[in-house]
């Protein structure tokens, strides 16, 4: 049998939480994709109004990552393992600030109800769903290859926006009197990228935290 | 979906436990199987100072040492823990012939010092015990002076021609022990007047002063107070510019700050060796794993 410690205790409590605070991300960004398509202002307001309690749900994640740091000097995968948390509590943070960017591209768009132009976001968006899930199903089954595969998933995704930003680009000069509504737009793409982006670093601190090397997925 | 559903979604996926036989984590790397007794790592150097190879000890009937194979570098400070019993005290007494004076302990392999076998039939171990010298886990100042503390060694080695020469032999040696500014105005006074992480830093200074290779310290620190530990843990930094140093620790914070490389023994066997930094952050070999981190079965 294996003892353990309060200090394997503290790690497992801090493991759920972070699990909470991941699934609540991965539902502002599902919200947020709904609301692309829907433009639901009552969505759009509950996704801009709830982002209160992700950021205190990270700092408290993230004061509990520093007092077992302090109280206890893990090493080897227990260090691993609080390093990545503290990135990725990081990095789902921002994920979720994107989620509100995005609702608020969505409001801005909705008042320009002439605008014949659009782009179908369902493509980029399911992607970016599933490298999120991914991201964090990796972290939870410690699966190094289901992270690397995000890398292959971010560079479809970087292709879909570049396909966004041409097909704006070509709108501005055929929808003239527009241009603020399609700069929101593309924005949109913008920020789903970025949430491809994130997901990337998330795999790359699985990565870590698996097989105790620093990689980038840039470099892959 | 809604946030609860989403939370369950999540949270009813369990970390995956770690299977026991295999001595892996799913999904991680291939980490060895817990019953493999292989050293793992990189126990050997090149221009090693000492070489060991093979080396088996015994007590009586008991195998306390199996088939252990490292090399020490130059000036380089090799930490080496393990759970009590595991053998890393026996291998250190081992590295100057200490277990010369338990009658039962037999010692088979070879041990090189700067390629000379110390087990060889013409090795003398007065000499060798002042290449290789010893501090061990409570201080054990002579019960004479500080001066004579120093002096002793020097004398009965032959190393100093005058007193004047006697006099610079003792001033070194408690200046690189980092003591001379606290006992140069008291130097007649009994060695053991001083506190424990003096005596402690004397007993360094006087294993300094008969000029050796290598410095074997059984748990140097585990007598100290916080504030005397992290002096002779100062020193250890310092004296690794000089000398090539051993240190056995229980303390495993203590291996990691002061050590450069660090070796992991468990039941006799030596488990896994690599440089400090990697052994603390991603050991190869479940069993280091397992020690570091708490999970000891």
């Amino acid at each position: 049998m294996v003892y353990q410690l309060t200090f394997h205790r503290e790690i497992e409590r801090l493991k759920n939480r972070f699990m909470v605070l991941g699934s609540l991300v991965e539902d502002r960004v599902r919200k947020a994709c709904a609301a692309i398509l829907t433009r639901d202002p009552d969505l759009l307001s509950e996704i801009i109004g709830s982002d209160w309690e992700i950021d205190e749900m990270e700092i408290e994640i993230e004061e509990e990552c520093l007092k077992i740091l302090a109280l206890h000097q893990p090493v080897a995968r227990d260090l691993r393992l609080l390093i990545a948390i503290i990135k990725i509590n990081n990095e789902l943070e921002r994920i979720a600030d994107i989620a509100v960017n995005i609702a608020k591209r969505v409001q801005t768009i909705s008042k320009d109800s002439d605008l014949e132009f659009t782009i179908d976001y369902h493509p980029m968006s399911a992607r970016v769903m599933q490298m999120l899930k991914m991201g964090l199903d990796s972290l939870v089954t410690e699966d190094a290859a289901l992270a690397r595969r995000i890398f292959i998933e971010d560079e479809v995704v970087d292709q879909l926006r570049n396909q966004a930003y041409k097909g704006v680009l070509r709108a501005l000069n055929s929808e003239v009197g527009h241009a603020a509504c399609l700069v929101n737009l593309y924005l949109l793409a913008r920020h789903l990228e970025r949430i491809g982006d994130r997901a990337t670093n998330i795999a790359e601190e699985v990565i870590y935290l698996v097989e105790g090397e620093i990689v980038r997925g840039d470099t892959e | 979906m809604d946030a609860a559903q989403a939370v369950l979604k999540i949270s009813d996926m369990p970390f995956p436990a770690v299977d026991e036989q295999q001595g892996t984590v799913e999904g991680a790397g291939p980490a060895p199987r817990a019953d493999n007794r292989d050293t793992v790592g990189e126990p050997f150097v090149e221009d090693p100072r000492m070489t060991c190879r093979d080396v088996n000890v015994y007590y009586g009937e008991k195998h306390a040492i199996r088939d252990v194979s490292i090399d020490i570098a130059h000036n380089e400070v090799l930490a080496m823990i393990g759970p009590s019993g595991c053998g890393k005290s026996t291998f250190l007494r081992c590295l100057n012939r200490m277990n010369d004076t338990v009658d039962t302990c037999r010692v088979s392999g070879r041990i090189l010092l700067d390629g000379l076998d110390i087990y060889g039939r013409l090795v003398d171990v007065v000499p060798l015990r002042a290449r290789v010298g010893m501090v061990f886990q409570k201080p054990n100042p002579f019960p004479k002076s500080i001066y004579d503390n120093i002096a002793y060694g020097p004398r009965i080695h032959g190393l100093a021609e005058s007193r004047s020469e006697l006099d610079g032999i003792v001033e070194n040696s408690l200046k690189k022990a980092g003591l001379w500014q606290e006992v140069h105005d008291r130097l007649d006074q009994p060695g053991t007047g001083l506190s424990g992480g003096q005596q402690q830093r004397l007993c360094i200074a006087r294993a300094i002063a008969v000029q050796p290779e290598v410095i074997l310290m059984d748990e140097p620190c585990s007598a100290l107070d916080p504030i005397a530990t992290a002096t002779v843990e100062d020193l250890i930094a310092e004296l690794r510019e000089q000398y090539t140093i051993v240190i056995v620790t229980h303390n495993m914070q203590q291996a990691a700050r002061v050590s450069r490389r660090t070796a992991y023994f468990h039941l006799g066997a030596l488990i896994e060796v690599g440089p400090t930094d990697r052994i603390f952050t991603n050991p190869r070999h479940r069993l280091t794993e397992d020690y570091i981190t708490g999970r000891f079965g």
